[in-house]
C-alpha cells in the first residue's frame, strides 16, 4: 500500500496518467518541431507561436461548423480537410509576417523577441474581437469519440490516440523534409554557417522565409490537434508556449531526436506528477528537473559530436 | 572573362582595399601573396560578396556583379573556397558537395568531382566535421567546383595542410584548369606552392598590388623579400 493505493491501482494509475502525457507530449512536440526549426534557422525566438497554433485551432473551428452546416454527411472526415486549411492559413500569415516584420530584424535578433511578443498581443485581441472571448469547442466525428478499454481500470480515449498517431505522422515528415530534400539540405547548411552557405550558392533569405513558414504551418496543425483535446479561446496558446519552450532549450536546439525525447521528458513528468501532487508543485518540481539537468548539459540533452 | 576595376573595401571608417585592378583569363591561375594582414582575405571576401564594396567594380563576362549578394555572384559563376575551409562539419560529404549543387538544380554530385577527389567517394557518408584537414581542404574545393564556375577564388589552401597533400591540391589545381579553362585566383604565403602553380604572381602590400611576374620571368628573391617579416 502506498499513500492509500493498492499497487494494482497504482500501476493503473501509471499507465492512465502515462497515456495523458503522450497526448500532453504530442501537442508539445507538435508546437516545439515549428519553434525549434525557427529558433535553430534564424536564432528567432518566435513568441507568437502560441498563436499561430490558436490560428490552427480557429480555423478547425470554423471548418468544422462549415461542415456541420453545409456538408453534415461527410462530418467523418472534416478534421482532414481542417488541418490543411489550419496548415495553409497559418503558414501564409507566417510568411507575411517574415516578410513584413521579421526579415527587417535579422541584424538584431533580440528585437524580434519583442516584436513576435508584440505580435502575438495583436493576434490575441484579434482573435478575441473576431471570435469572441469565450472559449470554442468543437464537436467530434462520431468515430473519434470513446474509448478503448485496455483492462477494466485503464482506458484510452480513442481521439487521444489518433492526435498521437497524427503527431508520430507529422514529426516523420518533417524528419524527412529536414534529411532528404533540398530545403532540409539548405536548412541544415545555414544552420552550421549562414556566411558560407550564401557563399556556395543557397539564397539564404528564402530558406529563411519557408521555414519561417513551415514553422508557423506545423504550428497551425498543432492547433487542429488541440481542438480534439481541449477547447479553445484567444489566449490558450500563452498556456502552452512556456513549456514549449522549455521542450526546446532542453532537447538541444538543432537537434529533432534531441526536441522528441525532451518533450517526453518534460510531458511525462509534468502528468505523472500532476496526479500526486497540485499542479502548481508538479511544474515546479519540473522545471527542477529541467534547470538541474540543463546545468549538468547546457547544450541541451542531444548535441552532435564533430571536430571543429 | 573575370575583371575587377578601382575595388576600394572598407571596416567600417577604415579602408583596407585601396583601388584594386586586376583581369584574369579562361584558364589563367592567378596567385596574390604577401605577408599576414595586407588584405587577401579582405580582397577575397569582397569578390564573393560576403563583405560589401565600397565602390569599384567586379564583372564577370560583362555583366556587374558589385552589387549582387554572394549567392547571387554564385549564379553567375564566382565559387569560393574560403580561408579555414569552412565545411559543414556536421553533414556528410556528399551534402556538403551537394550544397555546391542547389545553384546548378541538380542533386547528384557529378563522376568529375569524385574522380578528381576519389578520397570524398570513399567518405561520402562520413560527416565531414571528422575528416583530416587535407581531406576537408579537398571538400571544400569540390563543394566550389559543384555549382559549376567559371572563376574559383582560393584563400590560403595550403593553411593546416601537411606537405604532400598541398603537392595534391597543386595538382588537381592544374588539373581541373586543364578540365574546365576556368579563372582561379588563389591567395597563398607558401611561395614553393604559388611558384608551382601560378602563371602570374601579384604581391599585395597595405591594400595596394605593388608588385606583377609573369611565372617565366618571375624574380623569385624579389618575391621573397616581399614576404620576409
Amino acid at each position: 500500500m502506498v499513500m492509500g493505493y493498492s499497487l494494482g491501482e497504482l500501476s493503473s494509475i501509471f499507465a492512465m496518467q502515462a497515456f495523458a502525457g503522450l497526448i500532453l507530449f504530442s501537442v508539445f512536440l507538435l508546437m516545439a518541431l515549428g519553434l525549434a526549426i525557427i529558433f535553430g534557422q534564424m536564432g528567432v525566438i518566435n513568441m507568437a507561436h502560441g498563436e499561430f497554433m490558436i490560428l490552427g485551432a480557429y480555423m478547425t473551428y470554423l471548418t468544422s461548423h462549415g461542415f456541420q452546416t453545409y456538408l453534415p454527411g461527410a462530418y467523418a472526415i472534416y478534421f482532414f480537410v481542417a488541418m490543411a486549411i489550419a496548415f495553409i492559413a497559418s503558414g501564409a500569415i507566417g510568411l507575411a509576417v517574415e516578410w513584413l516584420l521579421i526579415r527587417h530584424l535579422y541584424v538584431r535578433p533580440l528585437d524580434t523577441l519583442l516584436a513576435t511578443w508584440g505580435l502575438s498581443l495583436i493576434m490575441q485581441q484579434a482573435f478575441r474581437s473576431i471570435f469572441g472571448a469565450r472559449e470554442v469547442g468543437v464537436q467530434l466525428p462520431d468515430w473519434m469519440m470513446g474509448a478503448l478499454s485496455v483492462t477494466d481500470v485503464i482506458e484510452v480515449q480513442i481521439n487521444g490516440l489518433f492526435v498521437m498517431a497524427l503527431t508520430l505522422i507529422i514529426t516523420g515528415i518533417v524528419a524527412l523534409l529536414l534529411f532528404r530534400s533540398t530545403w532540409g539540405l539548405q536548412v541544415r547548411a545555414v544552420v552550421t554557417n549562414r556566411t558560407m552557405s550564401g557563399a556556395v550558392g543557397i539564397d539564404t533569405r528564402r530558406i529563411d522565409r519557408l521555414t519561417f513558414g513551415l514553422g508557423c504551418g506545423i504550428a497551425g496543425i498543432a492547433g487542429s490537434a488541440f481542438t480534439m483535446i481541449g477547447s479553445t479561446g484567444p489566449t490558450a496558446g500563452q498556456l502552452y508556449i512556456v513549456d514549449t519552450f522549455l521542450v526546446v532549450v532542453f532537447g538541444g536546439a538543432q537537434s529533432l531526436l534531441g526536441t522528441v525525447a525532451s518533450a517526453l521528458t518534460i510531458s511525462q513528468s509534468q502528468s505523472t506528477l500532476e496526479f500526486f501532487l497540485s499542479g502548481s508543485m508538479a511544474k515546479v518540481l519540473t522545471l527542477l528537473i529541467v534547470i538541474g539537468l540543463l546545468m549538468l548539459r547546457p547544450q541541451g540533452l542531444f548535441a552532435l559530436k564533430v571536430r571543429r | 572573362m573575370f575583371d575587377v576595376r578601382n575595388l576600394n573595401v572598407a571596416y567600417g571608417q577604415s579602408d583596407v582595399l585601396h583601388g584594386i585592378d586586376l583581369t584574369v583569363a579562361p584558364g589563367e591561375i592567378v596567385a596574390v601573396i604577401g605577408r599576414n594582414g595586407m588584405g587577401k582575405s579582405t580582397l577575397m571576401k569582397s569578390l564573393i560578396g560576403v563583405i560589401p564594396t565600397k565602390s569599384g567594380h567586379v564583372r564577370v563576362d560583362g555583366a556587374v556583379l558589385t552589387a549582387l549578394p554572394s549567392h547571387a555572384r554564385v549564379a553567375y559563376g564566382l565559387a569560393y573556397v574560403p580561408q579555414g575551409r569552412q565545411i559543414f562539419g556536421t553533414m556528410t560529404v556528399k551534402e556538403n558537395i551537394q550544397t555546391g549543387l542547389v545553384v546548378t538544380g541538380e542533386s547528384k554530385v557529378p563522376d568529375e568531382i569524385y574522380s578528381l577527389f576519389p578520397i570524398l567517394w570513399e567518405f561520402e557518408k562520413r560527416r565531414a566535421g571528422n575528416l583530416s584537414g587535407g581531406q576537408q581542404q579537398q571538400l571544400a574545393i569540390a563543394r566550389a567546383l559543384a555549382s559549376n564556375p567559371k572563376i574559383l577564388l582560393l584563400d590560403e589552401p595550403t593553411e593546416g595542410v601537411q606537405p604532400s597533400v598541398i603537392k595534391d591540391i597543386a595538382k588537381v589545381l592544374k588539373e581541373i584548369r586543364q578540365l574546365r579553362n576556368l579563372c582561379i585566383v588563389v591567395c597563398e604565403q607558401v611561395l614553393s606552392f604559388v611558384l608551382d602553380v601560378a602563371d602570374r604572381i601579384l604581391v599585395m602590400e597595405n591594400g595596394r598590388i605593388v608588385h606583377s611576374d609573369s611565372r617565366d620571368q618571375v624574380d623569385e628573391a624579389a618575391i621573397a623579400r616581399f614576404l620576409a617579416v
